[in-house]
């Protein structure tokens, strides 16, 4: 088993918008993206887990041409809101981080 | 016409960074128009709520001076959108000011169409009472009464109003809140260019070299025939855009990778293909749709005025404390209630006010999407926060929380206790006014033309 951090080029979450939060797995080459895609971890009802958020608010993507995954959840604050910690929405992708791919 | 070229200048006019001498290399190549867009609504609400720019003068001045300086040089148009940060009328003026003194300073002349988005509570009323105010997903729960309470509201506009001050002949185009790819696929589509290509190739260049696989100064050629489009960078020796790279900037801030709407239709990427070029940093796109809407929409953001705030910052360092903490701050919470009933409560209802507390070591950055998992960090920063609808009020309230937030017990201990240590004296820090976005939204208007007013003006001395 392999953190899903060491297979990755790039994992970062970013507002899409005030309103929704999206999440970038990104990978530097095709053999780490498709033992990832292939281990059939990453899934929209792991991520609605991870972030509390139910399965059918959560869009999942394979990006094959981009070696990337995605995903993106409703914020459970809007930016900038009362109450909100993270204006941009850059510092929500640590549990992502320790996900375990064989 | 075979090809169609132009220059994205930079991803965020007024960051001050742009480097005139990468424009003069991208002016070599001919390019019919330089465009770059100057906001985000990723600054916040503030900005929108408030009129004022998330950048500095002098950053703006120098980048537009340097758009305008390469766009008079090559007698193109310039196009910039979303002026200001917000691309609000307030914002749009600010920006012109600008121009008006570049213009002056370098003897320019310049015939300039202002494109202003701001939409008057009245319009959007009247469309709302007729079902012509769609939500998008997810979006904040509205009344007949937001627009009226909204402090500000802009329409995104998308290529027509840019394409008709093209059409009229405009040096230098600047719009208020606009669509950051129908800024550099407003004039393609006009000459009859393919409009996935268009707008698939605006998306790509609108934050600059950030398309690249390592960003870094320069800017971008974008060039658009009839069977496919280039994306070339053009800067210091390490950038390069690779077919990932284009790719994976489709993911960025959206929420969806292949699918982007707009208001005249949607940007379908899902069979775009991406090759790279002989040279080695530039990459071909084919295969980019756009699929015209059947209703013509445009998007609405709406910023209003939450109240006045005022913080206090401190820590905890009791371990105890640390460990019953929520319930502590609970305690502290039901105490500054009682204290604000009895002593504001002829001001001051309890739903007119908000408090709320991060914790910072335990869960501030995440909130309710932090893990469960049982921690205890050796110590917390705490930001008390709270907002309220006047700024008097609001530091009676902080004043009256302090007290509570210093020496409210815990069972451990037996006598009087001080468990909050305060970063500053006075111990609270007036925020003034903060906003909050409202809206989320769709207008259907009647025509492309209602929500945009466009003026010519003639910035420096006419020829």
């Amino acid at each position: 088993m392999t953190p899903l951090a060491d297979l990755t080029s790039l994992i970062r979450s970013k507002n899409a918008g005030p309103f929704a939060l999206t999440f970038d797995i990104m990978f530097a080459d095709e053999a780490s993206y498709l033992r990832v895609k292939k281990s059939g971890v990453l899934t929209r009802e792991l991520f609605a887990e991870m972030f509390r958020t139910p399965a059918a608010k959560v869009k999942f993507f394979e990006c094959d041409n981009a070696l990337a995954f995605k995903f993106s959840i409703p914020r459970p604050r809007n930016s900038g809101d009362l109450g909100d910690g993270d204006l941009h929405g850059g510092q929500q992708f640590a549990p992502l981080l320790g996900i375990q791919i064989p | 016409m075979e090809e169609i070229r132009y220059i994205a200048a930079t991803g965020s006019l007024g960051g001050g960074g742009l480097e005139p001498r990468y424009l003069e290399d991208a002016l070599k190549h001919q390019p019919h128009f330089i465009a770059a867009d100057a906001g985000t609504s990723d600054a916040g609400p503030f900005s929108l709520g408030t009129g004022e720019p998330a950048y500095s003068r002098e950053a703006i001045k120098w980048d537009l001076a340097a758009v305008l300086i390469a766009g008079r040089k090559a007698n193109i148009p310039v196009l910039i959108g979303s002026a200001g940060t917000a691309g609000g009328d307030v914002h749009v003026d600010h920006v012109l000011d600008i121009a008006r003194e570049i213009c002056e300073e370098q003897g320019f002349s310049l015939k300039t169409a202002v494109i202003k988005s701001d939409q008057s509570s009245g319009y959007l009323e009247k469309l709302y009472a007729s079902g012509r105010i769609h939500s998008l997903d997810p979006a904040p729960e509205i009344d007949a009464g937001t627009f009226a309470r909204s402090e500000r509201i802009v329409g995104m506009m998308g290529v027509e109003p840019l394409q008709d001050a093209l059409a009229a002949g405009a040096d230098f185009v600047l719009a208020g809140r606009c669509s950051d790819p129908a800024l550099y696929a407003a004039m393609p589509i006009m000459r009859g260019f393919p409009a996935g290509l268009a707008w698939h190739v605006g998306k790509a260049v609108e934050c600059g070299t950030l398309v690249c696989e390592t960003s870094g100064k320069g800017v971008i050629l974008g060039r658009i025939r009839q069977d496919h489009a280039v994306i070339q960078p053009i800067g210091g020796s390490t950038l390069r855009c690779t077919p990932q790279s284009v790719a994976a900037h489709s993911l960025y801030e959206n929420s969806d990778p292949y699918l982007h709407k707009e208001c005249s239709g949607t940007l379908d990427l899902s069979r775009s293909v991406f090759e790279q070029m002989d040279d080695g940093i530039s990459v071909k796109v084919t295969g980019s749709d756009f699929i015209p809407a059947d209703v013509f929409t445009v998007k609405l953001e709406g910023a209003e005025r939450a109240g006045f705030q005022t913080i206090i910052i401190g820590g905890v360092r009791d371990p105890y404390i640390i460990a019953e903490l929520d319930s502590w701050l609970d305690g502290i919470r039901e105490k500054i209630d009682k204290a604000a009933r009895d002593v504001l409560g002829d001001r001051l209802e309890r739903q007119d006010y908000s408090i709320n507390f991060h914790v910072y070591g335990r869960d501030a950055v995440m909130g309710p999407l932090e893990s469960r998992e049982p921690y205890l960090p050796r110590e917390v920063g705490i930001v008390f926060e709270a907002t309220a609808p006047t700024q008097e009020l609001e530091t009676q309230l902080a004043k009256i929380s302090r007290q509570p937030l210093l020496h409210h017990p815990i069972d451990k201990w037996k006598g009087a206790i001080t468990g909050f240590a305060c970063l500053h004296n006075p111990a609270y820090l007036e925020r003034g006014e903060v906003y909050r976005f409202n809206l989320n939204h769709v207008a259907l208007p009647d025509s492309h033309t209602d929500m945009f007013r466009t003026e010519i003006v003639q910035l420096g001395k006419a020829q």
